[in-house]
């Protein structure tokens, strides 16, 4: 049962924070960053079972499994610059997070690139 | 893995509030100058500390998703 533990966590947190963002703003900051990590570090092994499962079922089905890799390697990017940019405006740097979202969009975009070639071809051989 | 990391959480607010507290002795002992000091060492502590859990979730993302 992880979700005792992350809701106890992040109410003890949110009490530790709250204590030191009147006397140190920026361990404050420290402090919301561990829990988040902390968080996302008790339940990632479900993601990992997820994903075992989900490239079985694509192997079964005959897909090439390039396209698979490049779709978790997407998801990957999404949640870790999700992260980045919660915690930059947590700190109230939006314009740093707006950077970071920006970043992971290009980044994504080209992962996405030879999909969208394949895709295309597709559709041209369809074309007569 | 979780308890190691629940006690760095409290490792740092223990830092945070020995740091508030010296901070108002050496103001109150006129030594402008060294509580800034103390504030950034506590500051560099501390993230030196994050530093390692955030490198630690890096490594599992990047084995979870195979990034790079």
């Amino acid at each position: 049962m992880e979700i005792v533990q992350v809701v106890g966590l992040g109410l003890l947190a949110m009490v530790l924070a709250v204590i030191l963002r009147e006397f140190r703003p920026e361990l404050a900051i420290q402090v919301s960053i561990v829990a988040g990590v902390v968080m996302i570090l008790l339940v990632i092994n479900y993601v990992v079972n997820v994903v075992q499962v989900v490239t079985e079922i694509s192997v079964d089905a005959g897909m090439n499994i390039v396209y698979l890799q490049s779709l978790l390697r997407i998801v990957g990017i999404a949640y870790l610059a999700e992260f980045g940019a919660q915690v930059c405006r947590d700190a109230g740097e939006g314009s740093i997070a707006a950077k970071i979202d920006f970043a992971a969009k290009v980044i994504i975009l080209v992962i996405a690139i030879p999909i969208v070639l394949a895709v295309i071809e597709s559709i041209m051989q369809l074309i007569p | 893995m979780e308890g190691i990391q629940i006690d760095l959480l409290f490792r740092i607010a223990g830092i945070g509030i020995f740091i508030s507290v010296l901070n108002i002795v050496l103001k109150q002992a006129e030594k402008q100058e060294q509580a800034q000091m103390l504030t950034l060492v506590g500051v560099v502590i501390v993230l030196l500390m994050v530093l390692q859990l955030i490198n630690e979730l890096f490594q599992t993302m990047r084995t979870i998703f195979n990034l790079y």
